[in-house]
C-alpha cells in the first residue's frame, strides 16, 4: 500500500497512531480518515471543531522591491488589494488563460507575501514563478519545507485556537502571527470546509505538540474525506477536478478573482471569455433519487461530472459538473451517464449546503 | 462498527465476499475486510429478482463515501431475493455485514462450485 517515495508530514506518527487510513496524496502519505469514519468527522466540523493535517500543502515566500508587482503580473487578482496582514484568494494563468493553481496568499509584509499551493502542483507552481520573474527585483522561494499546517475548522475551531493563542486571533481573510502554546505561528482566518475557523502555519517541529493539544480540547482529527465531502457541500473548487490548464476562469464560475485590468498573464483570454461567454459552465448539482455521481461521469448530451459525493449533511447525492451554458441555468434537469445507468439530476444553487436553512438546529431552553 | 470477524459457517470467495449455503439456495454479502476497507457505504445498488449471477462477476453495486466498488458473486445461480432493506440502511453493510448486511439469495443451478471456496481459516490467512 505504501511506497517509500511518499513523503510523510510531521504528524504521520500521529496519524498511525490514531488508527488512521493513509493513502497517497499529490506525492504524500496522508490520512483519509481516522477510526471514526468520515460521516462522524464531517459532522463535527459542521457541529463542533475537526484538525485537519493539511501539511501536504506547499509553500512559496516572494519578496523584494517587485514583489506586489510581480504578483499583479503572475496572478489572477489585484494584489495591490490586499493589504498588509490580509488574505487573497487567486488563480495562476498560463497565456491560454488555463488555470495551473489556486491559491491564498497572504501579505506579511509590504514587500514579502506567503502562498499557499496545492501539493501536486508545487514543484510546477515554484517552477513558473522563477521563470515568469525575469525583468522583476523579486525573489521566489521554495519554503514548502519549513511549514507544517493545520486547518482547525467548525463553529467552536475559533474558541479553541484561541485558548492556546496569546492574543486575540485574526478575523477572517486576516492573518498575523501569535504565539501558540509558547511556540510562534502564522494564523490565518481561512478555511476550506464553509464553517469559521483558522489555519494554522507551523514550524514542522512544533505541529505535533499543537494537534496533540488541539485534540485533548476536543477538535476531532479529521481527514482528507470529509475534507473533500465539507468542500463540496459549499462548492470550493478542487484543482484536478473543476480546475485545469484545459479550463479558464470564466466557464470555472471564478471571474470573480480575474481582475484583467491588470493585465496578469491569461488576462486577454479571460477578458474575451467573460465578454464572448463560454461554451460549458461549472454547475452545483443534486441528484434526483438513489446513487451517486462521480468524477468523469459524462453527462447525456453534453458535459462532464467533475466532483460527485453523497452529501453527509443532505443525505442526497451532490456533485459539480461542466454543462452546455445554454443549459447550466438552476433548476435545469439533466441525466448523468453512472457506470451505464442514468441518474437524474437538477442544476442547483449554491452552495448546496447552507448553514442558515441546512445547518444543525440550535438547541433551546 | 462491529470488530473484525469471520463466521465459521461461511464459505468465503478470495475477493471478500461470503456466502451462507442452505441446500440449494445461497445468501451473498461482503466480508468485514471489504466494508472495512470500502468504509462507510452510502449507497447499495441492488440488481433485480430473477437475474442471473456468475460466479467472479460482479452483480451489484456499493457506494462508500470514498469510492464505488463492484460485488463479486461467489457462486453461480439466479437472483431469487434481494435485501430491500439496504436502501434505507446501507450502513448495515458496515455494522453487520453478514447479519442485516446480506445482499441477495440466489439459488445455486451450480453447488458443486462450493468446493471451490475457502473456509474461514483459510480466507482468514490469505488476509
Amino acid at each position: 500500500m505504501t511506497s517509500p517515495t511518499l513523503k510523510r508530514t510531521p504528524l504521520y506518527e500521529a496519524h498511525v497512531d490514531a488508527n488512521a487510513k493513509l493513502v497517497p496524496f499529490g506525492g504524500w502519505e496522508m490520512p483519509i480518515q481516522y477510526s471514526s469514519g468520515i460521516r462522524a468527522e464531517h459532522e463535527a466540523v459542521r457541529t463542533r471543531a475537526g484538525v485537519f493535517d493539511v501539511s501536504h500543502m506547499g509553500e512559496v515566500e516572494i519578496s523584494g522591491p517587485d514583489a506586489e508587482a510581480f504578483l499583479q503580473h503572475v496572478y489572477s487578482n489585484d494584489v495591490t488589494r490586499l493589504a498588509v496582514g490580509g488574505a487573497q484568494y487567486a488563480l495562476i494563468c498560463n497565456e491560454d488563460g488555463g488555470v495551473l493553481d489556486d491559491l491564498f496568499t497572504y501579505r506579511l509584509a509590504p514587500d514579502r507575501y506567503l502562498t499557499v499551493t496545492n501539493a501536486a502542483n508545487h514543484e510546477r507552481d515554484v517552477e513558473w514563478l522563477r521563470s515568469q520573474a525575469g525583468g522583476f527585483d523579486v525573489e521566489v522561494a521554495d519554503v514548502a519545507d519549513s511549514y507544517a499546517m493545520l486547518a482547525v475548522q467548525g463553529p467552536v475551531a475559533r474558541e479553541l485556537g484561541q485558548a492556546i493563542a496569546d492574543s486575540p486571533l485574526p478575523g477572517r481573510m486576516q492573518a498575523a502571527r501569535r504565539i501558540l502554546l509558547g511556540r510562534e505561528a502564522l494564523v490565518c482566518g481561512t478555511g476550506y470546509t464553509g464553517e469559521d475557523g483558522v489555519e494554522l502555519l507551523l514550524d514542522p517541529a512544533d505541529a505535533p505538540a499543537i494537534w496533540e493539544d488541539l485534540l485533548r480540547r476536543g477538535a476531532t482529527p479529521c481527514g482528507l474525506g470529509a475534507r473533500d465531502t465539507l468542500r463540496l457541500e459549499v462548492n470550493f473548487h478542487l484543482y484536478g477536478n473543476e480546475l485545469s490548464t484545459d479550463r479558464n476562469p470564466i466557464e470555472a464560475g471564478l471571474g470573480w478573482v480575474c481582475k484583467e485590468d491588470t493585465g496578469f498573464i491569461g488576462s486577454d483570454v479571460v477578458r474575451r471569455a467573460r465578454e464572448e461567454g463560454t461554451a460549458q459552465k461549472l454547475v452545483a448539482f443534486k441528484i434526483d433519487g438513489p446513487g451517486i455521481a462521480r468524477q468523469g461521469n459524462p453527462v447525456v448530451d453534453g458535459g462532464e461530472v467533475t466532483s460527485g459525493t453523497m452529501s453527509p449533511s443532505l443525505g442526497v447525492g451532490i456533485g459539480m459538473a461542466y454543462l452546455p451554458a445554454e443549459r447550466a441555468a438552476v433548476g435545469e434537469r439533466f441525466q448523468i451517464d453512472v457506470r451505464g445507468k442514468l441518474r437524474s439530476a437538477v442544476v442547483a444553487a449554491r452552495p448546496l449546503y447552507d448553514k442558515e436553512t441546512d445547518g444543525p438546529r440550535q438547541l433551546s431552553g | 462498527m462491529a470488530p473484525a470477524s469471520y463466521p465459521d459457517d461461511l464459505l468465503y470467495h478470495p475477493d471478500h465476499d461470503w456466502a451462507r449455503i442452505e441446500d440449494d439456495v445461497a445468501t451473498f454479502g461482503i466480508t468485514w475486510f471489504a466494508q472495512d476497507a470500502l468504509g462507510e457505504v452510502v449507497f447499495f445498488d441492488p440488481p433485480e429478482v430473477g437475474s442471473a449471477v456468475t460466479a467472479g462477476e460482479f452483480y451489484a453495486e456499493v457506494e462508500s463515501v470514498k469510492a464505488v466498488s463492484d460485488v463479486i458473486a461467489p457462486l453461480t445461480g439466479e437472483i431469487v431475493e434481494v435485501n430491500t432493506a439496504l436502501a434505507d440502511t446501507p450502513e448495515a453493510i458496515n455494522e453487520d455485514p453478514y447479519g442485516a448486511g446480506w445482499m441477495v439469495r440466489v439459488k445455486l443451478s451450480e453447488p458443486g462450485q462450493a468446493d471451490g471456496l475457502l473456509d474461514s481459516d483459510a480466507y482468514v490467512a490469505m488476509l
